[in-house]
């Protein structure tokens, strides 16, 4: 059951979509604990200074899920939450993916397989001038089919870099259907470990689990963390669990705005 | 050149403490000095083009000044989409330095000739394009790239080239250099491809034919107020390029001039390699000379060009 914190950044996610009639609604879906646990009780960060010299920096490497960051930035005030009312509208600087002219957004994604490449960079760059601060990348399922994750997944254990941790939002889905049927990822858990990361699997749904795995970072001695958030995507619609087709939908009608309110009471 | 470039990353990063080097996996020994000096400024990354461009973009958003350098080919066609989203659109001045331009590597076949950099780099919005013609002019580009807000390409030649630019010419990015003035035909040139057309100049001239040269070194951004200024004399403008005709210099240089408001337009002929892929191996020299880009096939194919014209 999702308590009222979650059902509130969710009813922000149908505010942008009743909006833009259109979005990546299950893909932010299965990612809203993660942002919110990151958000509510992990990173440092000073929303009226979004460019802190001393903030942990987050990049949402599966941009397609970017509902659910609008929805934690707009809530914890980096801008007017009535800007969600102008999602994908053409003077708004919320589109359909994120890109780092909105206030919290650290790099522009949405070509899958570029986050974590630049998250390495980043943590090097804290690691070479003994910053403290840390670096989180939430990566896609399907978004780790791309060899450059695996590129900078070898880079980042070769430079020890502690400082960095990456969430696999692993909601078993991607745009055609099952990972298991487009590209089977197991052993997930194995394949990250060999590839020399602490590894932590949690339900992507719990936050206290959340919250328990990103506080035991770095989970491995000298090693990036890693962990595994098993999530639903669409989580929360039922309508949308699990459906292949409500990866991306548009020309949503009023009907479905209703519905998708409806499930979360 | 390149041992120039590398030589002057190290100079650089002990001058300013932004400035850091990538390599993928060059050979043995490179910037060994500069590892040994600084070993938390000089990275080796393995072959993984599109992770180490990410990477480079990720530092240069933290304020470092990345030097990345490996083999022209792969630091542009392997990686271009990271180059466009990761490096244009955060406009992150990451400097890349490719090995090779054109058919340096012409012993090692196809996958090593970057032909069509100059075309798929300057289509990214932000990205500053520069061939340097030798190795005294890519010190000065390198001088320069410590300021330079954007991201830069370095288009680097085979080595040992002959060097014709002189402290006098100045150099700015952007600034075309007239190395000869315009008479009938205005040559225009980049990369080492200025040696040819300078060459190319001294014959024309003893044929009673006056030949400028321009050297544009920077391609990206084009120095449009020159070319305009020059071309507007001429009769015939030809662009030398070790290059693919579609879309480098002869294309910029096109576009260019379609601006020119003059009452009569001369000619462009572009000089550069056909749209296809080379089939001989050889060495530069003789891939050139099969594109009738030596000297002496030159020299005829511009005199044709001007009897058909003049």
């Amino acid at each position: 059951m999702l308590d009222e914190r979650s059902k509130k950044l969710r009813r922000l996610i149908i505010r942008m979509v009743e909006t833009g009639r259109r979005g990546h609604i299950g893909p932010a879906a299965s990612l809203v604990e993660i942002l919110r646990v990151l958000y509510d009780s992990w990173l440092n960060f000073q929303p009226e200074n979004p460019r802190w010299r001393d903030r942990d920096r987050l990049i949402l490497s599966k941009g397609h899920g970017c509902l659910a960051l609008y929805a934690i930035l707009a809530d914890k005030g980096f801008f007017p939450i009535e800007e969600l009312d102008r999602f994908c509208f053409s003077e708004s600087f919320l589109g359909g993916h994120p890109e780092d002219k909105i206030p919290g957004v650290e790099a522009s994604t949405g070509a899958l397989g570029h986050g974590l490449p630049i998250g390495v960079g980043m943590a090097l760059a804290g690691k070479i001038r003994r910053q403290e601060h840390r670096v989180a990348v939430i990566v896609g399922d399907g978004e780790i089919n791309e060899g450059s994750t695996w590129e900078a997944a070898m880079s980042a254990a070769k430079h020890n870099l502690i400082n960095l941790t990456v969430l696999v939002d692993y909601n078993k889905y991607q745009s055609y259907g099952p990972t298991s049927v487009v590209l089977e990822l197991e052993p997930l858990a194995d394949k990250w470990q060999a590839f020399g990361f602490g590894v932590m699997e949690v339900d992507g749904h719990d936050h206290v689990e959340i919250l328990n795995a990103l506080n035991r970072t770095p989970i491995s001695k000298a090693k990036p963390s890693l962990v595994i958030c098993h999530t639903t995507k669409g989580k929360g619609f039922p309508m949308a669990e699990n459906r292949a087709e409500w990866h991306h939908k548009s020309r949503l009608s009023d009907a479905d705005i209703a519905s998708l309110y409806a499930c979360l009471g | 050149m390149r041992k120039t470039s590398l030589e002057w990353v190290h100079r650089l990063a002990q001058k300013d403490p932004r400035v850091l080097f990538i390599g993928s996996d060059l050979g043995a020994g490179v910037l060994e000095s500069m590892r040994i000096e600084m070993p938390d400024r000089w990275y080796m990354e393995g072959v993984a083009e599109q992770h180490i461009i990410g990477m480079a973009a990720g530092l240069a958003m933290e304020g470092f000044l990345p030097y990345v350098n490996t083999i022209a080919t792969f630091l542009t066609r392997r990686c271009y989409e990271q180059l466009v989203v990761d490096v244009g659109l955060h406009h992150a001045p990451i400097r890349l330095i490719g090995n090779g331009g054109g058919v340096v590597y012409a012993p090692l076949g196809p996958t090593h000739q970057a032909i069509e950099d100059i075309a798929m780099m300057r289509l990214i919005p932000n990205m500053t394009v520069i061939a340097p013609c030798d190795a005294d002019e890519m010190a000065r580009v390198m001088e320069a790239s410590l300021v330079w807000p954007d991201p830069i390409y370095l288009r680097l030649a085979k080595g040992g080239d002959s060097i014709v630019s002189h402290p006098t010419d100045g150099f700015e990015i952007g600034k075309a250099v007239v190395y000869r003035e315009p008479g009938k035909v205005l040559l225009v040139s980049t990369g080492i491809m200025t040696q040819r057309a300078l060459e190319v100049s001294t014959m024309l001239e003893k044929m009673g034919i006056s030949c400028g040269v321009l050297h544009m070194h920077t391609v990206k951004p084009c120095d449009d107020k020159m070319l305009l200024d020059l071309a507007s004399e001429v009769r015939i403008v030809v662009t030398l390029e070790e290059h693919k005709r579609d879309g480098g210099l002869g294309t910029i240089v096109l576009e260019t001039l379609s601006e020119l408001n003059v009452a009569k337009v001369p000619k462009v002929v572009r000089k550069g390699i056909p749209d296809s892929f080379p089939t001989q191996y050889g060495s530069q020299d003789s891939l050139l000379e099969s594109w009738r880009l030596d000297a002496k096939s030159l020299v005829v194919d511009i005199e044709k060009e001007i009897l058909e014209r003049i």
